[in-house]
Formats: C-alpha cells, structure tokens, sequence
C-alpha cells in the first residue's frame, strides 16, 4: 500500500510517500525527514519527550499515524528559534538549569509552547506544573523548568505589548 | 504493530459500511488504539480514519437548554469551552483531571467513552485474560490487584473502566447518539458499557459498523451548575487514572437537597451510576450525617475481588468528600489541580 501525505513541517511544505501506514508522526520526523529534535521516549504516550505542535496544538507525535496528519501543520523544535536567535523558551532554559542531560528537553520546550498558547496556566506555578504533567523529567529539573516558563512567558507577554503598540 | 489497511472514508455512511467488516477498527485521535496496537493488545486488519468526517467536532446549544457534543469534539476543546464549562462545571473538572494535556489536546470525547480498561493483565499479552482472549482466564485473581473493580464484577474479569469523563455524563444523564447498519439510535451512556458476566470481551451496547456521531446533555442536567465538583484521587498527584473517583451534584433550595446526582470512577467496568445513594439525599440537609448516610448506600453491594477492600471505605470517603465540595458551591474558577484533593478551594474543605 502507498499512501502520499502532504504536510507543512516547521513553514516547509513537504509531500511524503508512505509505504506502510504504521509510520507515527513520531517516526516519520526522525528516520524519514532526519528531524532527529524530537526524541523518542517511551513510544506510548506517557513521557511527552515527543511532543510537537500540529495545527498549534501540542500532541505526543508517537501517538499518530503520519496518514491521519495529511494537510497538517507541524512545528517541531528544529522549527522554533529565529536564525540563530534563540526562541524565549530555549533562552529561559538554559538561563534556569532546566535540564540536565537534556534528552527530554525539546519535548518540555514543545509542550511549554503549546501551554503558554493555550492561556490557562497564567503566572500561577502550580497550574504550569499541572500544565506540564505529561512531561517527564528524569534528572528532576522541575524547579528550573517552572521557572523557565514563568520568564519566558514574561517576555513573551513584554513582546507581545510591544507588537501591539 | 500489526500490518493494516488504512481507509479514511468521506462520510458516515461510507465509514459504517467500511467498519461493518470482520477486522475493522475505527480511528478518531489513536490515543489509546494506537498504545494497544504497539503493544500488540489490538490487531485489527482495517482502521478506519473517521477524523476528517464532516459536522462532528460541533458543540452545539439545544432548544431545551442542553447541549449537544460532535463525537470528535477534543477533550481539552470541550473542557475549555467557557460555556460548556459553567455550565456543565463536574464535566469539564474531570475532563481536566484526565491524562496529560497533549492527550487532552488529541483524545476525541467518542473515544473517550470507547477506551479499554487499564488492567495490566489484558496490556500484557503474556498474561491470561479473558477480556482479550476469552476462555483464557485472569491472572488479576490472585495478581496485582488492588486497584481493580470492587462492584459489579464476576469471576471472570475484575478490571474497571478508566475514563473520568464518563462518571459526570452517567450522573447527569448524557446520552449517546449512535449512527449504524440499521441507522440512528440512542444509548444512555450510564448503559453504554457492559458489567463482565461470563462474557468480559462484550465491553459495551455497541454493534459491528456502530459509531458514535455525538454526546448530548439533557437541559436540566444544567440545574446543578451551581453545586457540581468531581473528585479524583489517584496514585500520583497529577496524570494518572483514578483509584476511586466521584461525580457529585446537588440541587439545594433552603437548605435542603431537592435533587442529587452520583456517579463513581474506577470501582467496577462501567462508570457506576448510584441511585440509591441519590434516593437517601432527597429531602435531607446537605450535611455530614446525610453524606456518610449516601456514601454507605453507594456502596452497599460492593466486594473486594483482591486486595482491594480498602477501596470500599475510600470510595465512601471519597463520596463524603466530592459532596461536601458540591455543597460548598462550585468555584468560580478551575481549581490549579482539578478535582484533585490537594486543590485548595477556600470554605470547600475542612
């Protein structure tokens, strides 16, 4: 069975033949479009190490098959920072230590993005941890991933007025 | 994962007649199907994508006050719906308090009542269970579990049913509208699902070909908005499924409960409605002896089926709890952790 999908990854259109419908969208980013950012984790939607954003809604990417996803807009990390100017997120991280390895890191980035979008955690870091449960961290950087999100979206909100003024 | 056939077909009538055939499966969001198919749980030679089925993902006002929910409406969409959830406040509480908020973002409310249970004996395709291979056996009786079905289970399937959306929808009397061979038909989600008997794999009222096209809420389930609160308590604060939870709803007039609505999660295979729990509170004040008195009757007929004796008291205390808060009045806005004990909601706990 082929199947071709077309899909907008990080503002690229790209069409993609696929061979066989159990590819995820998960797989489909590492071993088909060498977008290795995203990682896998657990494969069953319990680590949220594969979180991205499509159509702007953050989702675990090992939980979807790619044919379902035809027209979709996704945006993984490898998406997020401007040229070599770093997103909000990415920046608050490193200024918070929050991480340590970093295996986990770019699906925390991921989902904080898709959290600050949604507009229910506010300033609260008992909502943003709530917000943040479907992402596990095994070094346990938890403060400095709350506190990277609590900056972050300071600045975004700084940029935002400005934009708007 | 098993090797499939992918159909994505273009209207409902089409996707009945798809999924009609032996092997088929219908996919919505695959939060759960595509877990139970990695690990081999699930092998169906057809899935069916009903995603991109038009009129589904509306919610929609009735002339009756009630409300009326697409099948593919998105968990996180309903729960956030600002109307929705001041008006249906126990609702979107469990909605919220259910999975992670990328599952919530993804898991379609049809799919949400269609999930497997969460027993790992039928997760672990080594294991004996009947659910999964009937005639097999259980390896739950006399296995790990303590957090298994304490009503309404039989010798041969202890395992409980894992959605918390579905305990609020079976208290306030939500019906699903189900679309199939022999055409458009309802079924009180409260009878959706079906208790084990000797027959564990028949898991719900659902025939070959059926889908569900959509959840409605009746208007007078709108009478309790103001005393609504669902309580979960789980095994970690966050993302995890209930060891007992409960939907409780109240409709006080001076001082007195006119009407109540009760619903238990994670005690038995379906969401449990306890009506004679709601039979002891009509008529009575919304206080401590009328709580303690309805918590008993819920769980008049409960039994351990393992290790589980302890769940009896707790779900009564559970019960005594997620009362006291609907009696306290729902809050004015989502608690930080919904339904969550650890949740500080001021004059709700004492």
């Amino acid at each position: 069975m082929s199947l071709s999908i077309s899909l907008t990854v990080n503002g690229t259109a790209r069409t993609v033949a696929l061979d066989d419908p159990r590819v995820t969208l998960l797989d489909l980013l590492r071993e088909r479009l060498d977008l290795v950012g995203t990682k896998k984790g657990c494969d069953r939607g319990q680590c949220g190490a594969c979180t991205v954003l499509v159509d702007g809604r953050r989702i675990n990417s090992c939980l979807m098959l790619a044919a379902s996803l035809d027209g979709a807009d996704i945006l993984t990390i490898e998406g997020v920072a401007r040229g070599d100017v770093l997103h909000p997120l990415q920046a608050a991280f490193i200024a918070h230590d929050g991480f340590q390895c970093g295996f986990c890191t770019p699906g925390q980035i991921m989902s904080a993005i898709g959290l600050i979008s949604e507009g229910q955690a506010g300033d609260d870091p008992e909502r943003i941890r709530e917000g943040m449960s479907g992402n596990l961290c095994r070094c346990g950087a938890y403060i400095g991933i709350t506190e990277a999100i609590l900056e972050a979206q300071r600045t975004l909100d700084k940029a935002g007025r400005r934009d708007a003024a | 994962m098993n090797r499939f056939d992918y159909l994505r077909p273009a209207s409902i009538a089409d996707a009945i007649a798809a999924a009609a055939a032996p092997g088929a499966a219908y996919l919505a969001a695959g939060t759960n199907l595509l877990d139970l198919m990695k690990g081999g749980v699930s092998r169906p030679d057809i899935l069916v994508d009903v995603t991109r089925l038009p009129g589904l993902d509306r919610i929609e006002r009735l002339p009756d006050g009630g409300v009326r929910i697409g099948a593919l409406v998105r968990n996180a969409d309903l729960a956030h719906d600002p109307d929705f959830a001041r008006t249906y406040p126990a609702v979107a509480e469990a909605l919220l308090s259910g999975a992670s908020a990328q599952l919530r973002n993804a898991a379609t409310v049809g799919g949400n009542l269609l999930q497997r249970t969460r027993c790992g004996y039928f997760y672990d395709v080594a294991s004996a269970c009947n659910k999964r291979v009937p005639g097999a056996g259980c390896d739950a009786r006399g296995g790990e579990n303590r957090l298994h079905a304490i009503l309404g289970w039989s010798d041969a399937c202890i395992a409980t049913h894992p959605s918390d959306f579905c305990v609020p929808l079976a208290a306030l009397d939500a019906v699903a509208e189900i679309e199939g061979r022999g055409g458009r038909r309802e079924i009180a989600v409260a009878a959706l699902h079906r208790l084990p008997g000797n027959a564990p794999e028949q898991e719900t009222a659902l025939e070959r070909g059926d889908l569900i096209v959509a959840l409605r809420l009746p208007g007078d389930a709108a009478q309790f908005a103001r005393h609504a609160r669902y309580l979960k308590v789980r095994e970690r604060t966050s993302y995890a499924f209930a060891v007992v939870s409960a939907a409780a709803a109240l409709r006080l007039e001076h001082g007195v409960i006119q009407e109540a609505r009760l619903a238990l999660g994670g005690v038995a295979a379906r969401p449990w409605r306890a009506r004679p729990a709601e039979a002891v509170l009509k008529g009575r004040a919304p206080d401590t002896a009328s709580f303690r008195a309805a918590a008993e009757a819920a769980l008049a007929d409960a039994r351990p089926s393992g290790d589980n004796a302890f769940k009896i008291e707790l779900a009564q205390r559970v019960i005594a709890h997620a009362l006291t808060w609907a009696a306290a009045g729902t809050p004015e806005q989502m608690p930080a952790l919904p339904a969550s004990p650890f949740a500080s909601v001021p004059g709700a706990l004492s």
